[in-house]
Parts: structure tokens; C-alpha cells; sequence
């Protein structure tokens, strides 16, 4: 049963080159221009789509998507826009991994149960929580699990050796590796101590790693896709729904092609 | 725990995972996790280290100006004609309010980390100034995160801080108060963890902050007990106190949670009222996740956090600490809130009969004292907490009143 939603993510990650992850805020600028900016990421490439769930307070991220989730919560987004947004998605893009990133407090809400459900009848794939770390697993992991999600955590540069098999316990989907310790959008981390994180966590566990944190172009997402399954791109593109507002979708599209290119040939390149 | 069985003792709690019955836990990003296992290791060591303690009692001895006395308030019982009213005075402590305890105790435990560089949150700057003290007392570099409306509409402590040799970084995201000053400093934790201790100022955030801010502020309590039994002879009847986050409350009422025949009362901000603007979280939100822990908080139906408002900067908070949701749905201790109104009144009240400036923040407790103490018995003891002095509200007071300065 599980791996029928997980098969849209490990096809992704099975392509046989790196993939392209890219988030974006859900609602931002409103929710009506949301599905536009998602098939842009599409259209230009990207692999697997992160799309933000909004919240009050972004403890993890930097001014971009900080400034996103206020435009978000501004222009009246709900819960229910997202998983809207998300059922629709589903219907244009069949095989395209769809991925909910976002704090706990929105998803536990309503009652997990209630949240994994919604999830799957939207056919979204996965979940990333920020705040919810393998010592509360319960609050969410169960019912996601129940409901065939993968549940997607974080590995960070302070995730050593001792403490990588409770992160990876009950882990699925692929692992996001955090490159820098700090929030998104900000600085970024140095080519070798990828290479080296990703051989760490590769000797414990067979999921693809896509690597995010501070990965803002072209040049740096070849770089790190050089060294990893995927690479993650959010702040960036959020800063184009930043400058463009409704009018953002081709040049998201435009950013999104340069980095997939970038990405998918890394290894060839290499 | 199940809500409905009494435990045999109300003082055993967190469990070995940081819960207070469904509440507290550590909802943190995995960058810190390692952090705060590290934090609560040492910080069982620490317990269990007896240089550690005698360290923490010699300084609140002669740094602080500990014990604080316990006041027998004549005029006051007087003049509500019922129970008598003693006040616990942790506004006389150095730096006037009840915040220093829990920094003695936390950067005591953050030079034992080997920690070089201490950030903080603060609303009313009560904590901040704390904070910013024992910092300049460790020669330890201090940034105080503090949000853009509260460094304006307190302004003695941004200088104080300042003072003090801390950077106070105005915090503008959101409506600018404390929950937005809390996001900026886990925002500066998470990118500094390998030198960075985060003293929080309340008995909130992942465990094990509840536990360890609940037992350095506990001197309180374990102060007033001893006492009031050596003056009298007897326990109190109630103990109150006023929750913002609920670190001088807890403090006050954990030593005494066993002892059955005494009663506690904590007392929210209800701001404008509860069906307006307030920070009352146990009376008008519900359970939720924020800041590190599970806990009542206001919030919307889409668990979208919502802005609290009190004329306290220092009540002015969405959450409540988790012992406290723990403590309400047991039933061990009740909890109310007062208004604005009821708080200016409370506070004229105590100026007036006692010659005691108070905080805005315990004339909350006041206020509600106002309302028990003439239900009681004259024979019946009430004592409440004076978490703090009043010198750094006078600005907010004198505008309430009309009054220019």
C-alpha cells in the first residue's frame, strides 16, 4: 500500500541523473496564483514540488520566505486553499511528486488523522515538518504512515553519527538534507563538506538525499547536485513571487529551466 | 497520564520524554535537537553536582538579595475586609522582578556547556535586562532580541539593556511583541548552536526549559513556604499570581502542589476582555504547537497563531507554559483572568494602601486577589506573588490615566 503514493517520489529520484526539488509558498501571492507558478515550476523542469503550507511563525526561515508566508496568510489563505490547490494540481500533473512543506501547528490542528487523510485525497505525496523531530513522531508519524504519506525529515550538519538512525526511524520519501545550520535563504555551505555529509548519511540508509539551504543558482545547485540525488531551491524562486507578484510565473519558469539543466546534467559535467 | 486519575504527587513532572501529561515535548528543527539532548544532560548533572547549587544559592544570596521577604499587607486586608493578604516581594530582587533567578541558574549552566555568547527574547525587557546582568557579571557578549513595538514602548529598558553592555535588536516581523522576538531568537540559536546559549525567560519552550526555568524560579515558593510557616505556623489557603508564559507563578506554587489543603489561583491578562483582544491562552485558546512545546494557545481554526494584547508587555504573549496546561486540566490549580481596567485598578490599589509600586504584570494578581480575598475568612491567608517592580510602567500607566509626563 505505501508505495502507492510513494512511487511519483522514488520515480523521481530514479531518473538516473540528480533531481530538481523546488519550493514555493502556498497562497503567495494570493491562492488563485498559485496553480500558475506551480506548472511553471513544471513547465521549466523541476522534478519534485515543494509547495509551503503557511504559517504565523516561520521559526526556520529566513526574510524571503518569512515575508512569503505573510503575503500568504495576508491575501486570506486557508488550509483548505492549499489542499485545493493540491487536488488540483493532481488532476493537471498525474506524475508530478507533490510534497506539503511546513510548520506543525497547521497540520495537527484538526487532528493528524484528519490531516493525513486530506492529504491523500488530494494525492499529495509527502510531508516535510520542520518542528516536528523524530522524538515526536507520534503527534504526526502514525497517521501518516496509516494513510501511505511519506513522511520526509531533516538531516542537518548537527545530526551526527549517534543520532542519524533516530532521524532516519520512520523516515521515508527521500532525506532532506539542511546544509548549513541557520535558516533558509541565507548563507551557504562549502562543496566538500556535502560531498562528505552525504557519504555519512548514505551509510545509513538507501533513501535518495536531495541537499538544500542557500542554494540560489544555477552554479551552486550543479555543485551541489554534483555530490547528491537532488538538490532543493525555495528561496530564490520565492524571491521572483517577491518581485513579480501575479505576473511571476515565467520568470519562474525561466529560473526554474536554467537550474534543472544545471542539475540534471551535474554528473555528466562532473 | 490519563486527565481524569489523580497522580500520587503533582511535583514528578516532566517524564523522561519532557511531557506534562499531553503537553510540553520538544517540537524543535532537527538542527537544535542534538542541542537541547546535550542541554539536558548537563543540566542533570548539574542537579545532581552540589557546587553547582551552592554556586546558584551563594549568588542569589549576595548578588540577588535573596531571600525576599514575605509581607504581612495590613492596610490592603483591611480594606477588603476578608482574608489576609501577604505578598512574596520578588520585585525587591536585583534588577526588580522575579526574571534573575532563572538567569543565575541558566548561565551558570551555559558556562558548564563551555557556551561563549548568549542571545535571549524579551517582552516587557524585564528578561532582557536579566539577562543582560548576569551577562555583564560572566563577561559573556549578550544580543537581546525584542520586538519593534515593545523596545518603543519600553524605552528604561532598552537603555538599561544597553547599559548592561547587551545588542538589543528590534525584531519588526509580525505585530513586533514577544512571540516575534522568540521567532528571531530560535532564528539566531539554530544558525549559532556550536557557541550559543539561549537563556528563555519563561518556563516554556522544548524541554527541558519548562523544567529547569520551573525549578531555579521554585526558590520562590520553597522561600514563602518556609516562611510563612515560621511566622504562623501554618500553610496558606491560596496562593496567587499572575501567567504570562508562568515562570514566577510556577515558581511560587510548584513546592507547594502536594500539600492538598492549599489552594492556587493563576491569573491571566484578559486585555480588553475575553471576547476582544487579550493573552489569556487557557481561557480562550486551545492546544496547539509553538515555540518548541505543546501548550494552550490562541489561535484560529487553521492552527494560524493569532497576536494576544494586554496592557502588560510582559503578559502580551499567545502561549502559556506547559506545566500550567498540564496543571489546568488536571484541576490542581485554577485559573482566571482580569482586564486592563482591572489591572490599573489593582495596581492604584496597592500604591495606594501599601506604598508599593507594582508591575503591571503582578497587579494582574492583585486584581484578582481584590475579588477573593472578601469571599475568605479573616483567619484565611492569601499570598500572592510580586513578580515585579512597577518603576518601568509608569509611562504606560500615566498615559492610561491621561496624565503628561
Amino acid at each position: 500500500m505505501k508505495l502507492v503514493t510513494h512511487n511519483r517520489l522514488s520515480a523521481a529520484f530514479s531518473k538516473g541523473r540528480p533531481a530538481l526539488v523546488t519550493f514555493i509558498t502556498g497562497g503567495d501571492p494570493t491562492p488563485d496564483a498559485t496553480p500558475a507558478i506551480l506548472d511553471a515550476l513544471v513547465a521549466g523542469g523541476a522534478d519534485v514540488i515543494e509547495l509551503g503550507l503557511p504559517f504565523t511563525d516561520p521559526m526556520a526561515d529566513g526574510p524571503a520566505i518569512q515575508a512569503a508566508n505573510i503575503r500568504a496568510l495576508g491575501a486570506g489563505t486557508k488550509t483548505a486553499d492549499i489542499f485545493r490547490i493540491a487536488r488540483e494540481f493532481r488532476a493537471r500533473h498525474p506524475e508530478v511528486p507533490l510534497v506539503l512543506m511546513g510548520y506543525a501547528n497547521p497540520m495537527v490542528t484538526r487532528g493528524s488523522e484528519w490531516f493525513a487523510q486530506q492529504c491523500k485525497e488530494a494525492g499529495v505525496d509527502g510531508i516535510i515538518c520542520v518542528d516536528i523531530p523524530n522524538e515526536e513522531d507520534p503527534e504526526i508519524g502514525p497517521a501518516l504512515r496509516a494513510a501511505g504519506i511519506a513522511f520526509i525529515r531533516l538531516a542537518t550538519p548537527t545530526t551526527d553519527k549517534a543520532r542519524l538512525p533516530a532521524v532516519l526511524e520512520g523516515s521515508s520519501g527521500f532525506l532532506y538534507y539542511v546544509s548549513v545550520a541557520g535558516i533558509t535563504g541565507k548563507q551557504q555551505a562549502a562543496v566538500d563538506t556535502i560531498k562528505e555529509a552525504v557519504a555519512h548519511l548514505k551509510s545509513g540508509t538507501d533513501l535518495p538525499i536531495a541537499v538544500g539551504f542557500g542554494v540560489r543558482t544555477p552554479e551552486q545547485a550543479a555543485a551541489f547536485a554534483a555530490h547528491a540525488d537532488g538538490v532543493v531551491v525555495g528561496s530564490a524562486l520565492v524571491d521572483l513571487v517577491a518581485q513579480h507578484g501575479a505576473q511571476a510565473a515565467e520568470p519562474i519558469r525561466a529560473l526554474t529551466a536554467a537550474l534543472a539543466e544545471a542539475v540534471h546534467n551535474a554528473k555528466a559535467t562532473a | 497520564m490519563n486527565a481524569t486519575t489523580t497522580p500520587n504527587s503533582f511535583r514528578n513532572q516532566p517524564d523522561d520524554r519532557g511531557h506534562f501529561g499531553q503537553f510540553g515535548g520538544r517540537y524543535v528543527a532537527e538542527t537544535l535537537m542534538p542541542l537541547i539532548l546535550d542541554l539536558e544532560r548537563e543540566y542533570t548533572a548539574a542537579k545532581a553536582d552540589p557546587a553547582f547549587k551552592a554556586e546558584f544559592d551563594d549568588l542569589l544570596e549576595h548578588y540577588v538579595g535573596r531571600p525576599s521577604p514575605l509581607y504581612f499587607a495590613p492596610r490592603l486586608t483591611e480594606e477588603l475586609g476578608g482574608a489576609q493578604v501577604w505578598f512574596k516581594r520578588d520585585e525587591l530582587n536585583h534588577t526588580g522582578a522575579h526574571k534573575i533567578n532563572n538567569c543565575i541558574g541558566q548561565i551558570l549552566l551555559a558556562i558548564r556547556m563551555g557556551k561563549t555568547r548568549i542571545i535571549a527574547e524579551t517582552g516587557a525587557g524585564q528578561h532582557g535586562v536579566a539577562t543582560a546582568t548576569v551577562c555583564a557579571r560572566f563577561g559573556l557578549p549578550c544580543v537581546v532580541y525584542m520586538g519593534a513595538t515593545d523596545v518603543a514602548r519600553q524605552a528604561p529598558n532598552v537603555f538599561r539593556m544597553k547599559l548592561l553592555g547587551a545588542e538589543v535588536v528590534p525584531v519588526t516581523a509580525g505585530a513586533a511583541t514577544l512571540k516575534d522576538a522568540m521567532n528571531e531568537a530560535l532564528r539566531d540559536w539554530v544558525a549559532n548552536v556550536h557557541d550559543t546559549f539561549y537563556i528563555i525567560g519563561t518556563a516554556a519552550g522544548p524541554h527541558p526549559y519548562p523544567e529547569l526555568v520551573r525549578d531555579f524560579q521554585s526558590v520562590i515558593g520553597r522561600e514563602a513556604r518556609a516562611q510563612l510557616l515560621s511566622r504562623t505556623g501554618r500553610l496558606p489557603d491560596l496562593l496567587v499570581a499572575a501567567i504570562g508564559g508562568g515562570s514566577n507563578a510556577i515558581g511560587l506554587f510548584h513546592p507547594f502542589l502536594d500539600d492538598p489543603s492549599v489552594k492556587m489561583l493563576g491569573v491571566e491578562a484578559a486585555g480588553y476582555g475575553l471576547d476582544k483582544l487579550h493573552a489569556a491562552s487557557l481561557a480562550g485558546g486551545r492546544p496547539g504547537i509553538l515555540h518548541g512545546n505543546k501548550t494552550y494557545l490562541l489561535q484560529d481554526e487553521d492552527g494560524q497563531i493569532l497576536e494576544g494584547h494586554s496592557i502588560s508587555a510582559g503578559l502580551d504573549y499567545p502561549g502559556i507554559g506547559p506545566e500550567h496546561a498540564w496543571l489546568k486540566e488536571i484541576g490542581r490549580v485554577d485559573y482566571t483572568s482580569v482586564t486592563d481596567d482591572e489591572a490599573m485598578d489593582g495596581f492604584q490599589t496597592l500604591c495606594r494602601t501599601e506604598g508599593i509600586i507594582p508591575a503591571l504584570e503582578p497587579s494582574h494578581a492583585i486584581a484578582a486577589v481584590k475579588k477573593v480575598a472578601p469571599t475568605m475568612g479573616k483567619d484565611q491567608i492569601i499570598i500572592a506573588n510580586l513578580c515585579g517592580r512597577g518603576d518601568k510602567d509608569i509611562f504606560t500607566v500615566a498615559e492610561r490615566l491621561g496624565v503628561e509626563l
